[in-house]
């Protein structure tokens, strides 16, 4: 397949292929949260479960590509009933990571899967979406109800031996992130959670969230220009891929663009891609936003 | 062939002078360094004279590019503001304290080195092959990226440090991964040691060795350096750098920096 035509946003190579990611539940979703980036709700089946018998597959084939870890997404991933399977048997391939609302397991089945990752040798991440340390602040945006609900699974979870990572999708002004911060530390530590892992993440200004708020201006694009001397690890483009039920797409942010999906299997999406939307450009602010951690930008490279 | 192979002496120049001492008493045939060479502990420019006399070929770790070129941080890439506060003083620290002479060695280094050894490839770098300040943590790398990084880079050994805790991982055909852990700070594991690495090849490797790349024997030994711990607790103190810093000395636990753990590793520890 030949590169993206540069005039429509600079083209960004693969490196390698260091995390995939499945979009294990789809767009359906327990939730229907005001700024999700791909309008996910119980009703909305664009995209749909992935079977068991695809992320296997997915996973031998990852092995050849030499992918580091894997990361599990949806909607709400705990929906499809084959992702305690799934789990596991990912942790016979590398560490795994699951996005969830924290709003749906169950303490049994947490058990099971902390007993799966205790037999591997590989980490199992729970990172929980709650938008602040409030019910004030989160509920308006993930709905009534949802702080509570969420916190209680974050208790959950730190209860059968993980210690997960709180991710917020900032709504406030930067000036609060630390007070923001220290009062969430102090909320986990309440609810038992003594070790807070915290991570603040900005909106991305599509799908519902343009309702919302609003949608990105046609300036806030990736120019070439910009593209000069970045490190472009801090782009989860350069080092990953997602499968979802319809294909392969770049990144688990813009499975609603058709020109995201690069193909049926990893070998069919090793191409560049052209960074042409307003997500991108969120992207290229904050760094690589979806993976655990964050490298920020002037790091000392090798080689490519 | 044996190697001596230790990373990440962040000043502390005692547990750099155990080291030495516990190599050249296994009668090692070459000591190697790889990086980042200050930070933490105190008085940056004592290390440099022990590895100038005793022959320890250094790579070029973050933190020694960083206090080199005389950059503004030590680019191991923390986002939660108190890492950031405390990297930030022990930065700001090493940088002032160091000589010009030393900061000029730094920008000497290489990133990487590469050895033949016992007609192996063996490649050493900071944190891996392909970027130094990448962190490569045992719970979060899978076999297959090992497998990736050593073919791309022509190793049949790839030996690293960068992330403080020493693991290693045999891969196809006998090659490996070694974390050889750091120097200068202890392991999160409530002891107050800290470790270094032999690597033993061919007639010199252990009978519990793995035949690598089809040819060569090899074993590794990862030793826990005991030294002056308390010395250097008291150093610190004088030298007015932060007490949860002196804490981690005294009682081998991490009390600042923890973002960068994965899930397992964080759970290891304390805080």
């Amino acid at each position: 397949m030949s590169p993206p035509n540069s005039l429509t946003g600079p083209s960004i190579e693969l490196r390698a292929l260091d995390e995939l990611w499945f979009q294990v539940a789809g767009t359906v979703c327990n939730l229907t949260c005001h700024h999700c980036f791909i309008s996910c709700s119980p009703q909305n089946h664009s995209f749909e479960f992935l079977a068991y018998d695809e992320v296997d597959a997915a996973l031998q084939e990852s092995v050849r590509h030499g992918v580091r870890e894997y990361y599990f997404t949806g909607g709400e991933p705990f929906l499809n009933k084959d992702l305690r399977r799934m789990l596991k048997r990912t942790l016979e391939f590398g560490p795994a990571t699951v996005l969830t609302n924290g709003t749906v397991f169950k303490p049994e089945w947490l058990s099971e899967l902390y007993d799966a990752e205790q037999t591997s040798p590989f980490s199992l991440e729970f990172r929980v979406s709650i938008d602040g340390p409030s019910a004030d602040i989160n509920d308006p945006v993930r709905g009534e109800g949802t702080f509570v609900k969420a916190m209680n699974g974050v208790r959950l979870l730190c209860d059968a031996g993980f210690l997960p990572i709180i991710t917020m999708t900032q709504t406030w002004d930067d000036s609060e992130n630390l007070r923001i911060l220290e009062d969430f530390r102090t909320v986990l530590r309440k609810q038992g959670c003594d070790r807070p892992r915290l991570k603040i993440l900005p909106r991305l200004k599509i799908g519902a969230e343009v309702n919302r708020t609003e949608g990105y201006q046609d300036t806030e694009r990736i120019t070439d220009d910009m593209m000069q001397d970045f490190d472009r690890d801090q782009l989860l483009c350069h080092h990953s891929r997602i499968v979802t039920s319809k294909g392969v797409y770049v990144c688990p942010i813009l499975i609603e663009s058709p020109d995201a999906r690069l193909g049926d299997t990893l070998d069919d999406v090793l191409q560049p891609f052209a960074m042409q939307h307003g997500a991108c450009y969120t992207c290229y602010q904050y760094g690589a936003i979806c993976t655990n951690t964050t490298l920020r930008p002037g790091e000392s490279q090798v080689s490519s | 062939m044996k190697l001596a192979l230790f990373g990440g002496l962040y000043s502390n120049y005692l547990a750099l002078e155990a080291a030495i001492q516990d190599a050249h008493a296994r009668n090692v045939d070459a000591i190697y360094c790889l990086g980042d060479l200050g930070a933490f502990g105190p008085h940056p420019d004592r290390v440099f004279p022990l590895l100038h006399e005793h022959n320890v070929a250094c790579v070029q770790g973050n933190y020694d590019d960083s206090i080199g070129n005389e950059l503004n941080d030590c680019q191991c890439g923390y986002t939660d503001p108190r890492d950031n506060h405390f990297a930030q003083i022990s930065y700001d620290y090493t940088l002032a304290n160091t000589s010009v002479a030393n900061r000029s060695w730094l920008r000497t280094l290489p990133k990487e080195i590469r050895l033949n050894v016992d007609g192996l490839r063996v490649l050493l770098c900071h944190g891996s092959p392909r970027k130094t300040n990448e962190f490569l943590w045992e719970s979060t790398t899978s076999t297959a990226f090992l497998e990736r990084l050593c073919q791309k880079h022509n190793a049949d050994i790839v030996v690293g440090t960068h992330s403080g805790i020493h693991w290693e991982r045999v891969l196809s055909e006998g090659r490996r991964y070694i974390n050889v852990g750091v120097l200068g700070r202890p392991e999160n594991d409530g002891q107050t040691c800290v470790w270094s690495t032999i690597l033993k090849t061919g007639t010199d490797a252990d009978d519990s060795a793995t035949v690598c790349a089809g040819q060569t024997p090899v074993s590794v030994d990862f030793v826990p350096i005991n030294y002056d711990y308390q010395r250097l607790a008291a150093e610190m103190r004088e030298e007015s750098l932060p007490e949860e810093f002196v804490d981690t000395v005294l009682n081998g636990w991490w009390t600042t920096c923890l973002e960068i753990l994965p899930s397992r590793e964080r759970r290891a520890g304390r805080y």
